[in-house]
């Protein structure tokens, strides 16, 4: 079923070497969509706070393939394609909402909250005009449909009949992570999305990359934020797709110590004449400030201070990427923690102060690398190990996304032994 | 023009195109001084209209905060290098009570890169609350919509 996968060296089988042709080959995307997003993984879609309603609905992407997620009148959850079975026009054209029935508008068929066809107009033949046999079954003609599943309200879809079960998929400690941010009811408090002219998984390498923060974020490291010295847990599932890391905090504005890595970017004695910016209160009494959770292919959950929110990969070509940005807050927050919520996004998204020279690395690199696809990108940072746990500063996380990403797209070294 | 006289109009005009002239002079520093000192700056995507309150992607509420904003762009911040040019029109005066002056007005904002070439980065509208004090008009409220709310690459300078 999966069409030929396309010829790509692929030059190490511990994921040091990544040949640049990955980031830029139409062919490759393609074949992504098939062994990556339509494979055994599971997808991000939603937040169940985003539907929370019978009826409510949002429309997404799973890879390219746009989706509606769906909650049906007895509050199941549903994912399936916002394709039209008759010839293929999009069904439900608005972002979100709620609907007893998505009709599409070329030919009025009409189809339930669960993606059912539940009407056809003229499907009998008027006064011997148009209709159809009387063998046309409505049901072998619905939206095609995702398996669904949710962790805490997290909801994720799979085309895959063989993916394992979610819990199984992200594995410990994945799930605890999930489960500490989703703890208590959220309250979502809007989006944030930009269009970033790179390829999709350099926004995976990004995210799996503790160490760039210090580097690149330079507010980060002028304000204290993050320190490549405070303590720092990671951990990953068995499999090695996924990623999470979690950063102590003593003080939020405490400036930075010596010894870090980006401690040139710290300027003696700079604080912000208005500061409060980065007040706010501990969301969780465990000390932890930062945590990122990088679920293989398209999900990271952040809680940065007090800014919590999903982002969704959203690939669009080989060279483009939505990101879509889910914030949130608990319903139990008070006037108080929203409004230092909505300060604080100050930190995140497009023109977040801590992020936005991520997609502006991305597309430095996509735009240098349109020729020699066959050469390859570096890495080997904090040495060629494999403890995950312990890559703090170092490029090992990476690496076991691309050993992951390889598997599935069935690339190995030439010749190499199995 | 809800009361407003012709010189308030040429007024609130000249302070909208001031506003566009100092971030495309790359005068940042001069930015905060458009807004009295508890002055509010918000840029909000218009698809979180739907939600009260409104979640920004970037928020100001106040001079000083406008200012760090100024100084990490200048000290910390990586982004895209390019030029801006921002287009304020259709300006409007909805309201007038007090010296105090509701005012709309659509915004356009091109980048060009270093290389020359420019792209349409953002539409949207100025939904702006203007205060005159001591014949000085200042904004106390400068709302950026963006229909434009998926932003290309990122969002450095403001709109
Ligand atoms: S394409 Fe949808 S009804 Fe014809
Ligand atoms: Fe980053």
């Amino acid at each position: 079923m999966l069409r030929e996968a396309p010829v790509i060296p692929w030059p190490s089988r511990d994921g040091s070497r990544v040949p640049f042709e990955v980031f830029t080959r139409a062919d490759v995307f393609a074949r992504e969509q098939e062994a990556i997003f339509r494979g055994p993984v599971w997808n991000y879609v939603a937040l169940e706070a985003e539907i929370p309603q019978p009826n409510d609905f949002k429309t997404t992407f799973v890879g390219d393939t746009p989706i509606i997620v769906s909650r049906a009148e007895d509050g199941s959850l549903h994912a399936f394609l916002n394709r039209c079975a008759h010839r293929g026009a999009t069904v439900q054209r608005q972002a979100s909402g709620n609907a007893r029935q998505h009709k599409c508008v070329y030919h009025q068929w009409c189809y339930n909250s669960q993606g059912d066809l539940v009407g056809v107009p003229y499907r009998r033949a008027v006064a011997g005009m148009g209709g159809y046999s009387a063998d046309f079954a409505p049901k072998d003609h619905g939206l095609t449909k995702l398996r669904v599943a949710s962790r805490k309200g997290v909801i994720f879809a799979t085309f895959h009949p063989d993916t394992v079960a979610l819990e199984e998929y992200l594995d410990e400690p994945l799930l605890a992570a999930i489960d500490r941010l989703f703890s208590r009811p959220i309250k979502v408090l809007g989006h944030m999305r930009q269009r970033v002219r790179g390829n999709w998984k350099l926004y995976s390498e990004n995210t799996r990359d503790p160490y760039h923060a210090a580097l690149l974020h330079g507010f980060h490291a002028t304000f204290g934020l993050y320190r490549t010295n405070q303590r720092r847990v990671g951990g990953s599932d068995r499999a090695r797709a996924h990623s999470t890391g979690a950063t102590y905090g003593d003080d939020w504005r405490q400036a930075a110590q010596s010894g870090n890595i980006g401690q040139d970017k710290f300027v003696a004695n700079y604080s912000l004449a208005d500061p409060s910016l980065l007040e706010g209160r501990p969301d969780f009494n465990d000390g932890v400030t930062v945590s990122i959770t990088s679920i293989f292919p398209c999900l990271v959950i952040q809680q940065i201070m007090n800014t919590l929110a999903t982002r969704h990969i959203r690939p669009k070509a080989a060279d483009e990427f939505e990101l879509y940005w889910t914030y949130f807050g608990y319903e139990d927050d008070d006037e108080q923690m929203i409004a230092c919520r909505l300060k604080q996004a100050n930190l995140i998204g497009p023109a977040g102060l801590i992020s936005m020279e991520d997609s502006e690395a991305i597309e430095l690199i996509q735009r240098a690398i349109v020729r020699d696809g066959h050469e390859n990108s570096f890495l080997e940072f904090g040495g060629l190990h494999a403890d995950l746990g312990k890559d703090r500063v170092g490029e090992a996380t990476i690496r076991a996304f691309w050993r992951y990403y390889a598997g599935l797209m069935g690339l190995s070294p030439a010749g190499g032994e199995a | 023009m809800s009361g407003a006289t012709r010189q308030v109009y040429d007024d609130i005009r000249a302070l909208e195109y001031r506003y566009a002239r100092l971030l495309d002079d790359d005068q940042l520093e001069e930015w905060p001084n458009l807004f009295v000192e508890r002055g509010v700056y918000k840029v909000i995507p218009r698809e979180n209209l739907s939600r009260q309150p409104a979640l920004p992607i970037m928020f100001c509420d106040s001079r000083a905060m406008m200012q760090d904003r100024v100084r990490s762009l200048r000290e910390a911040n990586v982004y895209n290098l390019h030029y801006s040019r921002h287009v304020v029109s259709n300006v409007e005066i909805l309201s007038a009570r007090d010296d105090t002056y509701e005012v709309a007005a659509c915004y356009t904002v091109y980048q060009t890169d270093l290389e020359g070439q420019t792209r349409l980065f953002s539409v949207g509208q100025y939904r702006d609350v203007i205060a005159n004090g001591d014949g000085d008009l200042k904004f106390r409220e400068k709302i950026a919509v963006c229909d434009t709310f998926n932003i290309p690459n990122l969002l450095a300078i403001p709109l």
